[in-house]
């Protein structure tokens, strides 16, 4: 396999954010594990670019919506893991909801388009 | 849901001051995250070298990710303060450079701050009185002058029977003499309406305001001091109020002192405020018109409505009483209007060229950043090769500008302060007295106002220009290109343009320059009727309660001309009421006598003249004979009148022998015209010639003349022993004004305003030429060694030396020519706009349009001579080889 030469979906725009969320409230997670995690969710589908991945971190650090530590792998080699917080839990459920809404909205114009 | 601001600014906050720790902290995890993948993928089979690679590649630039962070939780500022560092340090790089950019636009800030500087105090700043906008100049008005005194009598009906204005004053200027223990001193005074300093809202710091009724007929002699007369004459003594002075040998009781900031331009420097209690002769007859008005319109009526009923007024008095041949209405317009009227053309007008300056100054800094941004060509290539947005180039350019503009800003502040006051103390002190705005001058809140948007309009014209630059280009493509082709093109166009605009604008500074100082040129160059070379002139105040026979007055005019005549070098001295070439003021209506009068007005000025006054000015007689010590008040009244009186009422007839009688009584009221002289110009410079008759000073008898004294020498020596002379004969004589005729005529208002705007007008206009010169020079030059190459390739070929100077010379041609035919198009306009301060020449003159067009011409060829030279002596070989 040669990295970037496969074609795989965008993430839908705005939709990064909320996922990195989601995959922190099981556990606290470095930035390889979110990326991972994300990945396997999907099967596959999905993969978070580095060059996304980071910049969103720092974003969502400065919001408080997640909060950094330096600790020990399995492997013990040091990371910085990230841990949710209670901010950020109800920022997910907003956004959550919010995309809900939005695919519910569009599943329904498209539903419609197939009838016509 | 957000957290608050201020948390996330202190997050941001603590990020900037740990630059370090962030970058190796997200370092040391991307790290981490790289060699898992890189386990990943030997984990899913790849070799291990083949893992890393892929996994560096999967990962990208990681400076740039580690940027990219950065960026998300940084503040905007600091990529800005990191851009003004880099830019102070191509500055010091690069000094000469930074310096000549900052100083020219401390140059074109500074003028035009320190020009704002006396706009706002003289136009934008509200008279020092209470609701200054209410505040109205209330006059009759005729068809000559729009604005024509009140008489006394007219006053105190206007004052009775409008309702528009909830006080109405009069003020009149006087002259005093005022005894000193060192003798009789003249000094200038005020008679005012009591309720005066009332309505113009100002209250005494010492004693009291006049009390309404002290300026009925018959009110106590009382007297308010200015701050000025208070300091000098009383030492600011507390106890001066109830004190005594001597004012035309009658004792005046101080009873107040007016603050130190009034000021009252139209009364002048008065110093000595009375009450008008008495009145003169004349000044009890309705037709003797010698007094202005203001008043304090009422809540609500507006200046057009009080000008509807005072004209009414004014219509009404005139039928009832009889007045023929005046056609009088009123006038009512705002007091600012008669205070700074007559500065607001010129301090616009400079307003206007220090603009140009400063639009000229911009664009030069401008298009030399712009060349250093074509210098820094493959460093922004580079830039963009690393991945430098084009929002970051572009904030890096436009932090560059802000550096200058800030930076021109504060040495152009520093540099307006000082121009201010340069320009303040130019003005003469007579004139300063009717600019009381003077003393509002200064950097304060509104010139710094002024100052900070100048600046800002600077930068964003500083930061926009490389912008449009590199919108313009892909500036990728140089790094390959080398610097050469479609883009020294484009720049060429763009730089051309600018150095257009700059010589354009420089073309219309000095068609201004050279109108104006045209202007100045025909004004002092008005035939005057008289020679005003060696001629020494001053002013007399004999105290009337000691000269009021006619004897002792005549007796006084002997000795004073006979004491003077003897003095060494003396040709000849004359005797005037009032010098020429100071106003056409002191007229006189008249009719001609025999002849059916049509209620026409016929207003000329008046002077009442010595025997030998005529002569002594060498005004030239045209017929008949002038008057001869003989003709005093025990003969028939005769009068020499001007060429103009004649022209004007006895066209096609002799007018030696014709009569011609006056309304005003208590003197000879009827004059036999003995002789006709040619004009001598009595009003100001830059007003025309009105008609005038000449009186025997013998038989009016007048207690305030002037001398003129005509010598061999220098005028100016003679001045100190005329005054001591004059003091010899009468200690209680007050002198004053002694001057040469030449610094008299030099000294009128009309003069030195002209020369001021000529000068500093000049002054723009020469600055703007060498900045619009400087500025071609640099497009020239710039393009010839773009051209290096293109130039050797010709010579190689075969071109001659002199077909390369054309080259150059016809591109530097054609952007003159366009500068040329810009700048004169709208330097006719701004000529037009400026109309009202030309004088003798026309908005297209020719001369100056062609003069100028002749200077920018040679000054452009000169400049680009230089780079044309160049280009010639390029060596083939050389230029070949460079690239």
């Amino acid at each position: 396999m040669v990295a970037g030469m496969a074609k795989k979906p965008d993430l839908l725009p705005g939709t990064l954010d909320m996922m990195i969320l989601k995959t922190l409230t099981r556990a606290p997670l470095h930035g390889y594990g979110i990326a991972l995690s994300i990945k396997h969710l999907s099967d596959d589908v999905l993969t978070v670019e580095e060059g996304s991945l980071y910049p969103a971190l720092q974003r969502l650090l400065l919001q408080g919506w997640v909060k950094a530590e330096w600790k020990m792998t399995e492997t013990n080699r040091r990371a910085r893991f990230y841990k949710l917080t209670a901010a950020g839990r109800k920022q997910l459920g907003f956004e959550v909801s919010q995309f809900e809404q939005m695919i519910a909205a569009i599943g329904r114009v498209l539903k419609d388009a197939q009838e016509a | 849901m957000n957290p608050n601001p201020f948390t996330r600014f202190v997050k941001k906050f603590s990020i900037l001051f740990s630059r370090e720790r962030f970058a190796s902290e997200l370092d040391e995890e991307m790290a981490f995250h790289r060699e898992q993948v890189e386990k990943e993928l030997v984990a899913e089979g790849m070799g291990p070298e083949a893992a890393r690679f892929a996994a560096m590649r999967q990962f990208g630039n990681e400076t740039k990710l580690i940027e990219q962070s950065h960026q998300e939780v940084t503040f905007r500022v600091e990529t800005v303060v990191q851009d003004l560092r880099f830019a102070l340090r191509q500055w010091r790089r690069n000094p000469g450079f930074a310096l000549t950019a900052v100083l020219i636009l401390a140059l074109g800030m500074g003028v035009s701050v320190a020009i704002f500087g006396f706009v706002d105090a003289a136009l934008l700043e509200p008279l020092p009185y209470a609701n200054p906008d209410r505040l109205m100049s209330v006059n009759e008005s005729n068809i000559e002058e729009s604005r024509w005194p009140l008489s006394y009598l007219d006053y105190l009906d206007w004052q009775r029977l409008n309702k528009s204005f909830s006080s109405l004053d009069v003020y009149g200027s006087a002259g005093y003499l005022l005894r000193t223990p060192s003798g009789a001193e003249p000094v200038e005074g005020a008679r005012v309406s009591a309720g005066f300093f009332q309505t113009l809202g100002v209250h005494p710091i010492l004693g009291r305001d006049f009390n309404p009724g002290e300026d009925r007929l018959g009110g106590p002699n009382v007297v308010i001091l200015s701050y000025g007369a208070w300091l000098h004459h009383f030492g600011a003594g507390r106890d001066a109020v109830g004190q005594t002075v001597d004012l035309d040998h009658e004792a005046y009781m101080i009873i107040g002192v007016l603050p130190r900031a009034f000021s009252f331009a139209p009364s002048g420097n008065a110093e000595f405020w009375v009450p008008v209690n008495s009145l003169s002769h004349h000044e009890q007859m309705r037709t003797f018109y010698n007094f202005w008005g203001i008043g304090r319109l009422r809540d609500g009526v507006t200046m057009k409505a009080a000008l509807a009923e005072m004209a009414a007024i004014a219509r009404q008095l005139q039928r009832q009483y009889g007045v023929t041949g005046r056609s009088l209405t009123a006038s009512v317009v705002p007091l600012t209007e008669i205070i700074v009227g007559d500065v607001r053309p010129i301090l616009l007008t400079l307003l206007g060229g220090a603009g140009l300056l400063l639009l000229i100054a911009c664009v030069n800094v401008a298009s030399l950043v712009l060349v250093r941004a074509e210098s820094r060509r493959r460093e922004i290539a580079v830039r963009c090769a690393l991945g430098a947005t084009r929002a970051r180039l572009v904030r890096l350019f436009a932090s560059e500008g802000l550096l200058f503009a800030g930076f021109g800003n504060l040495a152009g502040l520093i540099f307006a302060g000082v121009i201010m006051q340069f320009l303040g103390r130019l003005v003469p002190k007579d004139m300063a007295s009717n600019m009381p705005f003077l003393g509002y001058v200064g950097l304060n809140a509104h010139t710094g106002a002024f100052a900070i948007a100048v600046g800002l309009l600077a930068a964003v014209l500083l930061a926009v220009t490389p912008m449009v630059r590199l919108s313009l280009q892909k500036v990728r493509d140089e790094l390959a290109s080398g610097g050469h082709g479609a883009t020294g093109q484009l720049w060429r166009r763009l730089g051309a343009n600018m150095a257009v605009a700059e010589l354009a604008v420089a073309v219309v500074l000095l068609v201004g320059a050279g109108l104006l100082g045209q202007s100045v040129y025909r004004l002092l160059h008005v035939p005057l009727g008289f020679d005003p070379n060696h001629l020494a002139t001053v002013r007399v105040m004999a105290p009337g309660t000691i000269y009021h026979s006619d004897e002792q007055t005549a007796g006084l005019y002997r000795e004073i001309l006979g004491r003077a005549s003897s003095l060494p070098g003396v040709q000849s001295v004359g005797m005037a009421s009032l010098l020429p070439v100071q106003c056409n003021c002191n007229t006189d209506a008249i009719q001609i006598l025999g002849r059916p009068s049509h209620d026409e007005h016929n207003e000329v000025v008046e002077r009442h003249v010595s025997t030998l006054y005529l002569p002594t000015l060498k005004a030239n007689l045209v017929r008949g004979r002038l008057f001869t010590e003989a003709e005093d008040a025990s003969r028939p009244g005769v009068t020499v009148i001007n060429q103009s009186l004649a022209r004007k009422y006895f066209r096609g007839e002799d007018p030696i022998g014709q009569r011609i009688a006056d309304d005003e009584g208590g003197h000879p009221s009827e004059w036999e015209i003995v002789g006709v002289v040619e004009d001598v110009h009595e009003g100001p410079l830059d007003v025309d010639t009105w008609p005038a008759e000449y009186f025997p000073i013998n038989q009016t008898r007048d207690h305030y003349f002037s001398l003129a004294v005509r010598t061999g020498q220098d005028a100016g020596m003679l001045l100190p022993v005329l005054v001591s002379t004059l003091h010899q004969i009468d200690p209680n004589l007050g002198v004053s004004d002694e001057q040469t005729m030449d610094e008299q005529i030099e000294g009128t208002q009309a003069a030195l305003l002209h020369r001021f705007s000529a000068w500093l007008v000049g002054g723009f206009a020469s600055m703007a030429l060498v900045l619009g010169v400087v500025g071609l020079y640099g497009v020239i030059a710039y393009s010839v060694s773009q051209r290096t190459r293109e130039i050797g390739v010709r010579i190689a070929l075969g071109a001659q030396r002199s077909s390369v100077y054309k080259l150059v010379m016809r591109q530097a041609g054609w952007l003159t020519l366009a500068g040329l035919a810009i700048g004169l198009v709208c330097s006719v306009g701004a000529a037009l706009a400026i109309r009202s301060l030309l004088f003798g020449v026309q908005a297209w003159d020719p001369v100056t349009l062609g003069c100028v067009a002749v200077l920018l011409g040679l000054a452009s060829m000169a400049a680009s001579f230089l780079p044309a030279r160049r280009a010639a002596l390029v060596n083939p070989t050389d230029a070949l080889r460079a690239e």
